[in-house]
């Protein structure tokens, strides 16, 4: 095994961990924005498919690059902004416990 | 420099850790979603200067991105609320696609036989981003209501899908130890779209939330894969951060239905129905209904009043009216609360989400546990829009789908009053007895539209 390899590979088991460590305490009513955050998280694909599309040099690596780089800006973007929507109306929760009346969300 | 790019990716990767931390509360739940957010902007910017254009790479790039931000956008902005979880399938197999075309692209570039060290990550991407991608979009259209929600099956399924299974790993094998057997991602890829397809459709509707959860797993374990082949950091930890937390998030899901993550995925709840459906048998039946004014006088005479919502509610958009009609009592001085159901709408948290849209009190939300031992004390149970979060074949019926399932103990009020469109039955194709028990009262008609009704009428009372 490569050292390179052999650090990918530690990173990967420690990750493993800290993913499941870290939501371990998730309440019911979040698991559908956790679910859709972490969605948004795997965007980070388009890291990827910027690499490959930045270095396309014929038609099939264009067509391929272009289509990867669609799809997961796609993922990142829609997956950030529907989760925002989606927690945005727990902020009506927090203004009901103010005496402050909450302001109208859009 | 590329200390300095490392570095970033650390960063990047410790935002992505602390964003899910916040995301599993629900105070920091919002600001998790932002830092997330911080995490991708520093990774893809530090990615930026990485690149090496070509005259196409640049021109390809540029509008990829602007397209995928238009559409992500338009997507998550236009979409309603009830169409959420769908519209989370589809940005998870988006990922899933890019997944599988990176590791694809990266192999046209090592030839007809990559070393065994690229061959295996590339593989793997290339079968799990193809599942993702085609197993989301048919949970999109199932919830979409494009096909039928209801279970697909027929006889030997499981075998043709443990077939296509075992002819994926079969292929990969045979590339990888016979070397005159050239190496062919797109039979790799067309049958793994075919597995994801045929993964997804035995499954119900009902049933979907925790699929897409799964996906979505298997996306980020594709994205990992991907940074495994690209040897890319950040690829490697986001991607692995999704897939460990996205397995457990599936298994919690499960939990939450009172049902093993395999009953969900193999139970072939179809076999089941029909069996079901078979001794249930007792048709013609009758209802009991009632006019708005006696029901209006009901309610407002009582002192306890549970409201158990449901995905009729968010189809009918009636949040702000059943707030309006549980102030009015409130007035009046009756007791209201809401009882949610952990799975109650289509999605896990789709409840709180919509009553916290209408700037219902949060002690008011009562989860099952919390309220399940006060139903008996309830005058009136005001079930708007759900079936089978009450439905008591789950206490009862032991050969019933969705037998062992938790519920409501609606059952054990003095008033039921059932506000739904029709008879029909709920999302798991159930008859529910509960319709038919003589203190239920149905109020058949448009949620919304019967709350307001509903409304005048306590106004008069």
């Amino acid at each position: 095994m490569t050292n390179q390899l052999l650090n990918e590979f530690t990173f990967f088991v420690l990750a493993v961990f800290v993913g499941i460590e870290v939501i371990s305490k998730v309440p019911t009513m979040l698991h559908t924005p956790l679910m859709s955050g972490t969605n948004a998280i795997h965007g980070i694909i388009l890291v990827g498919a910027l690499l490959i599309a930045a270095g396309a040099n014929s038609p099939v690596t264009v067509i391929l690059g272009f289509v990867a780089v669609v799809l997961a800006t796609t993922n990142v973007v829609g997956g950030f902004v529907v989760t925002d929507r989606m927690l945005e109306m727990f902020k009506g929760r927090q203004a009901a416990k103010t005496p402050e009346p909450a302001t109208k969300s859009k | 420099m590329t200390t300095a790019y490392a570095l970033a990716y650390l960063l990047a990767a410790v935002l992505f850790i602390l964003g899910l931390k916040q995301l599993s509360s629900p105070r920091t739940a919002r600001n998790g979603n932002y830092t997330a957010a911080a995490g991708m902007v520093i990774a893809l910017g530090v990615t930026l200067p990485q690149l090496h254009f070509t005259g196409a790479g640049a021109v390809i790039v540029l509008i990829g991105v602007i397209v995928g931000t238009g559409v992500g956008t338009l997507g998550a902005r236009q979409v309603k609320m009830t169409a959420i979880p769908q519209m989370v399938a589809l940005f998870n197999g988006a990922g899933g696609g890019a997944a599988a075309l990176v590791a694809v692209s990266e192999l046209l570039k090592l030839g007809s036989h990559p070393p065994i060290s690229e061959a295996l990550p590339s593989v793997f991407s290339i079968v799990i981003g193809s599942v993702s991608f085609s197993g989301s979009l048919i949970a999109f259209a199932k919830l979409q209501e494009l096909m039928t929600g209801t279970p697909i099956t027929y006889p030997g399924q499981q075998l043709v899908n443990g077939l296509i299974a075992a002819a994926i790993i079969g292929f990969v094998i045979a590339v990888l130890a016979i070397a005159s057997i050239p190496f062919s991602f797109l039979s790799l890829m067309v049958l793994a779209l075919i597995l994801g397809v045929a993964f997804v459709l035995p499954i119900g509707g009902a049933d979907m939330p925790v699929v897409i959860s799964l996906l979505n797993a298997f996306t980020g374990l594709a994205v990992a894969a991907s940074g495994f082949l690209l040897n890319n950091f950040a690829l490697i930890v986001a991607g692995t951060l999704v897939g460990a937390s996205g397995s457990l998030l599936t298994k919690l899901m499960s939990d939450a239905m009172g049902r093993s993550l395999g009953n969900v995925l193999f139970g072939a709840f179809g076999q089941m129905r029909t069996a079901a459906g078979a001794a249930a048998g007792k048709e013609g039946r009758s209802v009991r209904t009632s006019s708005i004014e006696d029901l209006a006088t009901l309610l407002a005479y009582s002192r306890r009043v549970i409201i158990v919502p449901g995905y009729g509610l968010a189809v009918a958009q009636a949040q702000h009216a059943v707030r309006e009609l549980a102030d009015l009592l409130e007035k009046k001085g009756v007791e209201v609360n809401y009882a949610i159901h952990p799975v109650a709408g289509r999605m896990p948290g789709h409840m709180n989400v919509l009553l916290a849209e209408a700037n219902v009190p949060y002690e008011q939300l009562k989860e099952m546990d919390e309220i399940n031992d006060d139903f008996k004390d309830a005058d009136v149970v005001l079930v708007v829009g759900a079936n089978d979060v009450v439905n008591p074949a789950a206490r009862n019926t032991p050969g019933s789908p969705i037998y062992g399932m938790p519920i409501l103990n609606a059952d054990q009020a003095k008033n039921i009053v059932f506000m739904k469109r029709s008879m029909r039955p709920g999302f798991a194709g159930i008859d529910n007895d509960l319709l038919y028990d003589p203190k239920t009262i149905m109020l058949f008609g448009d949620a919304k539209d019967s709350l307001t009704k509903l409304v005048n009428a306590v106004k008069a009372a």
